[in-house]
């Protein structure tokens, strides 16, 4: 017997995968480079945990579209239109409070998330974000505590701290828009209401911005189109730094 | 001619000694990653299935594990050997067994708590705030937390602020 494979599924798991693989090679290029040697250590674990997951989200991907394709496969021979991640977390690392607003914004929403995805009808996906959903709690803490300490600490570090939520916020609102693949998986029982995350998402950042001293910036225009492959220049640098070993030999084994 | 089948119980005391390669004084069985071990027949021949749960996703002892694990088998005499990646139910820190527990503390590693509220409770903001852990060292329950992670993904750094000595503690997760 044979079925045609569910590419509906596969494309949504690439969505899960990209952003988690893309933000932990963000991630990465912290390594050696990160402030003080706790939080190098920091970003390179959160790096980690986020690289293990886009392994188990883009594995199953591979295993539905049913190509051949494995995790390497798909993070290191797809260009750029065919990344499907979210444009948050492909903006370059600017300073630290700009890795720590992009890290924060994307940690509570990854949360929520993958909450709701611990309910999916799809029981890999379930198990995967179950999974996930206890390494993302503890990012979240650690991201909000540095919202925190670099808001409510000396005029600089709020400056800076105010000036990087201002700058990753309208990159936002992709997280809550869902599109017809995102509707149709939610309506399949496999996904969920992107839109429903968005309470939830808001009273957590804006308690934090507030215990941060912050301002919680206002909503306006917001950039889309990294879940249909309309990147930003910035990932096209950073897919040719991560593909490159692996297109120079391309079957070479470890 | 059909392969040998070693008891079950004999295979669980094999992998007693298989070594976390990170914290190699605890064992595959401490940390309670080992979730099954059974018999199966494939074209009549016994096929030995285990079923392992991996810790954090990313953690990079995962793979040395399974590789250690099949090792151990192959050299005590079971040529087939079928590794299941069981994701579900999801590995807490609340496997680790009373024996772990006890080699962590004697290794100088503060042992979790109770894991905290499951993923889908409200969020307690938390800030600063994080489990109580002991100093292995002296005792004391006056400690101050350093940095989130420690050495490996699984622990956080801390300091007793009593006998002033930095230390790592497993996060309970």
């Amino acid at each position: 017997m044979s079925t045609e494979p569910d590419l509906e599924r596969f494309s949504w798991l690439l969505r899960l995968g990209d952003s988690a693989l893309v933000l932990a090679q963000r991630l990465g290029e912290w390594t050696a480079h990160g402030p003080i040697v706790e939080e190098d250590l920091a970003l390179t674990n959160v790096a980690l945990d986020l690289l293990g997951q886009a392994r188990l989200w883009l594995g199953y991907a591979g295993e539905v579209e049913g190509a051949g394709r494995d995790a390497d496969r798909l993070a290191y021979f797809r260009e750029q239109r065919e990344y499907r991640n979210l444009l948050l977390v492909e903006r370059p690392n600017g300073d630290y409070a700009d890795t720590t607003a992009r890290q924060f914004l994307f940690d509570v929403w990854h949360l929520y998330l993958l909450q709701a995805l611990g309910a999916s009808r799809d029981e890999r996906v379930a198990a995967i974000a179950s999974k996930a959903a206890r390494e993302a709690a503890y990012h979240v803490r650690r991201s909000g505590e540095w919202v925190v300490r670099l808001g409510d600490g000396t005029d600089f570090s709020r400056a800076r701290m105010q000036a990087a939520l201002d700058d990753a916020w309208p990159y936002t609102g992709e997280l809550f828009a869902p599109d017809a693949l995102d509707d149709a998986m939610a309506e399949r029982g496999l996904g969920c209401d992107l839109r429903a995350l968005h309470a939830p998402w808001s009273a957590h950042v804006s308690a934090v911005v507030d215990a941060a001293t912050l301002t919680r910036p206002a909503d306006g225009w917001m950039h889309t189109g990294g879940k249909t492959g309309r990147h930003s220049e910035a990932l096209g640098y950073l897919l040719a730094e991560m593909q490159s070993v692996a297109r120079s030999v391309p079957a070479q084994r470890w | 001619m059909v392969a040998p089948r070693p008891a079950l119980a004999e295979v669980w005391k094999w992998l007693a000694e298989v070594p976390d390669p990170e914290i190699p004084v605890l064992s595959v069985l401490d940390l309670g990653i080992v979730r099954e071990v059974s018999w199966a027949l494939e074209d009549g021949q016994p096929m030995l299935r285990v079923a392992l749960t991996p810790t954090y996703s990313g953690c990079p002892a995962v793979r040395a594990i399974e590789r250690d694990v099949v090792r151990l088998l192959h050299e005590r005499g079971v040529a087939n050997v079928v590794l299941e990646v069981r994701l579900a139910p999801a590995w807490t820190t609340d496997w680790l067994t009373a024996a772990g527990r006890e080699k962590l503390r004697a290794y100088g590693i503060s042992v979790p708590g109770p894991r905290p509220a499951e993923p889908g409770a409200a969020i307690d903001l938390g800030a600063f705030q994080d489990e109580r852990a002991a100093c292995p060292r002296c005792g004391s329950a006056t400690v101050e937390l350093l940095s989130r992670f420690g050495s490996t993904a699984c622990k956080a750094l801390y300091r007793c602020t009593a006998c002033r000595e930095p230390f790592d503690h497993f996060k309970a997760h």
